[in-house]
């Protein structure tokens, strides 16, 4: 194993793990929805708002505010502020940079928040005006989204390493059922894998089941030093180890892989773990078949292995292998820049113990990734995190 | 294997016409070097100056070396289809309704990867050969076509969307009198268009040719005197609903510029042919055909303007009727932003001095009419919007991009 370089995340820890329970539409603005989750983050820290010195935002539907502009809307007076437009990469992304602002003392608390409403055509019309390189040559074409991009890369995938529907179906069926504990699922009955399979088809390979839906709901979680969190009485994880890496493999002719693949050794590195010793994995989940590229990237088997993988585990809170115990944006819904924080603000839950229903066992130690903005013909954005909780 | 297309019947006078809906327009100013390569049916992609790299969507600077001279230049057409989908619910009306629909993503041999439309016969793994088109929204996208020819293969649903062909379509040819109007006619009828109407001023009057038109099966003398706002306009009322293609045919050539005229009178007459009548094609025929811009197989698809290429630089000797044919060529570009909406494309074919009368003293080389039909027809079919028929054209189209000022000084010369 390699040894990592970097200056480890010492007494930086996460603390309260908000979910702001998802809607498939909304009438209410994204401001609304991120307001919410400030507003739970001060009420489960014990603060006032005052207190939080850092903040850190990111969201596709607050039209023309960025983090500035929501300061003032918000009442916050902070000395460290960003704004993070990297869709499904954005938390950790934000755990990153909040953690070292932490750590440097540049502030004392901050507050990571993605929050995106749904209105009836909000979508189409993120997905209009989402890239130049996407309003260029892929939004012309019908794309509809990621859905194209995601058919190609998934018909792409399954030819090369002999993925069929069918695993792709384990991963989707699996969440559902983690799903169908987690009170916050948008998603509240049980999904076959007949009933994956006969979906109707959305953009071959790519069938219903395949893809999430798009909804309104917010996420977030606080970053501070451990000494803070001691004193404000807070369960608080640590971190023990992330990684981010952005258009990485650009001359694979279509993506096979993310950029966790350039990383990973420095990631186990860096936690002094290894893959056997994460209690559970929640990884962005866009669409199957990017979880099961993750299974590969992310060190779990090798390259080509991922349908393998997945047929050789139990893919529930109580298998042999927990992933996205939440049920995922799959069975939950994808509520915008919210998206990339479920995984993340999950794993919170898990390795505090906090997750209720959908609690692994005895987890301590957990991964969570994410991975955003597919701008032409694959996604560009990559991270991963491995959190502790206090007994690991 | 490309189903052939049927002859639509009749259309059922009570059933509503489809309204037209465009794919996505909006397009970075950059991009736009493609709607130039795909208007005048070249492949283009941007090239790096200082470390030759092809690189694709458009970019302000070199992905490989970051210089910011990128310029767009004819590249190698073959590729590779590395995978395809068929789009089942896409977002966006106009592909809803035309759902499935498929796309893929191709390698080119010269480096870069292009999201695509593809040919039903374009098959995964597969060779095949790009080109940008403008689609109904009048903007460039890249499309795969099969290698080789195959059965049927202008009929494909996908490429249909991006061309005019006159396979099956009804077309006004608006001056039956004219050599150019009617080797035109000749060629559209060639290419398959269900019925040609073509315009005659004071149909009376017998006219060269007249005899070999009307033996054409599928061909309709109209009474047309464009000149005339009513006789236009009585036309439409008569046939407008079922014009899927208009080329305007109307040919007043004059020599002469200003000095050498005494009065306007026939300066009048240039822009009473020429540019009154296009206002009155346009007034009375566009409405309808930007309404009848997605009514199935004979769907109103373009409007043909023959244009001097002398549009777009005057020429002295003609120097009048250069102004006449620039005001066209204006009017135009007005037109195309007008009919849009509706899907219809603007074709102007560029032509230099024609072999006919009224070019009789100019030298050689002058464009056979039948140059000028074939041009307008396989523009049609490949779906182009700005066409330059025979080496005068050219040469102007060529010299004009080199340096306007000499083209000026030596037009006057």
């Amino acid at each position: 194993m390699q040894s990592s370089i970097r200056t480890p995340y010492d007494r930086v820890v996460m603390a309260v793990p908000v979910t702001i329970p998802y809607v498939r539409y909304s009438i209410e603005s994204a401001q609304w929805w991120i307001g919410r989750a400030l507003k739970a983050l001060v009420d489960g820290a014990g603060i006032m708002p005052r207190d939080i010195d850092g903040f850190c935002v990111s969201s596709f539907t607050a039209g023309l505010d960025s983090g500035i502009g929501l300061t003032q809307h918000f009442g916050l007076c902070v000395r460290w502020i960003d704004t993070i437009p990297l869709g499904g990469a954005s938390a950790i992304a934000a755990l990153r940079r909040a953690a070292r602002a932490v750590q440097a003392g540049d502030a004392r608390i901050v507050a990571c928040v993605a929050g995106d409403t749904n209105h009836v055509d909000s979508f189409r019309a993120t997905l209009e005006s989402f890239s130049r390189f996407n309003q260029d040559a892929v939004y012309p074409y019908g794309a509809g989204g990621a859905n194209a991009s995601f058919a190609l890369i998934a018909r792409n995938y399954m030819r090369t390493f002999g993925a069929r529907r069918e695993d792709f179906g384990k991963i989707a069926v699996t969440q559902r059922s983690n799903a169908l504990r987690n009170p916050n699922a948008l998603m509240k009955s049980p999904l076959t894998i007949e009933q994956y399979m006969s979906a109707r088809p959305i953009a071959d390979p790519i069938h219903l089941f395949d893809c999430v839906m798009p909804c309104a709901g917010a996420e977030a979680f606080l970053v501070m030093s451990e000494d803070v969190a001691a004193s404000l009485n807070l369960p608080a994880a640590k971190i023990l180890a992330t990684i981010e890496r952005h258009n990485a493999f650009g001359d694979d002719p279509v993506q096979v892989r993310g950029g966790w693949a350039m990383d990973i050794d420095e990631l186990y590195a860096m936690a002094g773990v290894k893959p056997d010793d994460l209690d559970f994995v929640e990884t962005y989940d866009d669409y199957p078949v990017i979880s099961m590229m993750q299974f590969e990237d992310l060190g779990f088997c090798q390259k080509g292995e991922g349908p393998d993988f997945v047929r050789q585990h139990d893919l529930t809170i109580d298998g042999t292998f927990p992933h996205n115990t939440s049920g995922g944006q799959l069975s939950v819904g994808q509520a915008g820049a919210g998206g990339a924080y479920l995984g993340v603000v999950e794993a919170l839950r898990q390795v505090l113990g906090l997750a209720g229903p959908t609690q692994v066992r005895d987890a301590r130690i957990g991964l969570a990734s994410g991975f955003g903005m597919i701008n032409y013909d694959r996604g560009l954005a990559s991270g991963a995190a491995i959190l502790a909780g206090p007994g690991a | 294997m490309i189903e052939p297309i049927v002859k639509p019947r009749r259309k059922n006078p009570l059933k509503r016409t489809r309204l037209p809906t465009s794919p996505p327009r909006a397009r970075s100013r950059a991009s736009h070097g493609f709607t130039r390569a795909a208007a005048e049916g070249r492949f283009m992609l941007q090239r790096c100056g200082a470390c030759g790299t092809f690189c694709y969507p458009a970019r302000d600077a070199c992905p490989t070396c970051l210089s910011a001279d990128l310029v767009f230049a004819d590249a190698p057409r073959r590729s590779k289809l590395l995978c395809e989908t068929t789009l089942h619910v896409p977002a966006d009306v106009y592909f809803r309704e035309r759902a499935p629909w498929r796309v893929g993503l191709v390698a080119m041999e010269c480096g870069p990867r292009l999201v695509a439309h593809l040919h039903a016969d374009c098959e995964e793994g597969g060779p095949v050969v790009m080109s940008f088109q403008l689609d109904k929204s009048g903007q460039a996208v890249a499309f795969a076509h099969p290698e080789r020819e195959t059965p049927n293969m202008t009929d494909d649903r996908q490429w249909r969307e991006m061309t005019a062909d006159p396979k099956f379509r009804r077309v006004l040819v608006t001056n039956g009198r004219s050599i150019v109007g009617q080797e035109t006619v000749t060629a559209l009828k060639a290419a398959g268009a269900s019925i040609v109407f073509v315009g005659v001023a004071e149909p009376w009057k017998p006219f060269q040719g007249e005899d070999t038109l009307r033996a054409m099966e599928g061909v309709e003398i109209v009474p047309l005197d464009i000149g005339d706002e009513k006789s236009v306009a009585d036309l439409a009322a008569d046939i407008g609903g079922k014009v899927d293609i208009l080329v305007n045919t109307t040919e007043h050539v004059r020599a002469g510029g200003l000095l050498d005229r005494q009065g306007t009178s026939i300066v009048r007459d240039e822009i009473d042919q020429a540019y009154l009548g296009f206002v009155h094609l346009a007034q009375a025929f566009g409405p309808a055909m930007r309404m009848r811009g997605s009514d199935g197989v004979n769907s109103a698809a373009a409007w043909v303007n023959i244009l001097s290429v002398y549009a777009l630089a005057n020429w002295p000797v003609f120097g009048a009727y250069s102004a006449s044919q620039a005001a066209c060529l204006s009017l135009s570009h007005s037109l195309r932003a007008e009919l849009r909406p509706g899907g219809v494309k603007v074709v102007n074919v560029f032509t230099g001095p024609l072999d006919i009368e009224w070019f009789q003293t100019v030298p050689p080389p002058k464009v056979a009419p039948r140059a000028v039909a074939a041009a307008i027809v396989s523009a049609l079919k490949r779906g182009l919007e700005d066409v330059f028929v025979g080496d005068v054209a050219e040469d102007i189209r060529q010299r004009l991009i080199a340096n306007p000022k000499a083209v000026e000084r030596e037009l006057g010369a």
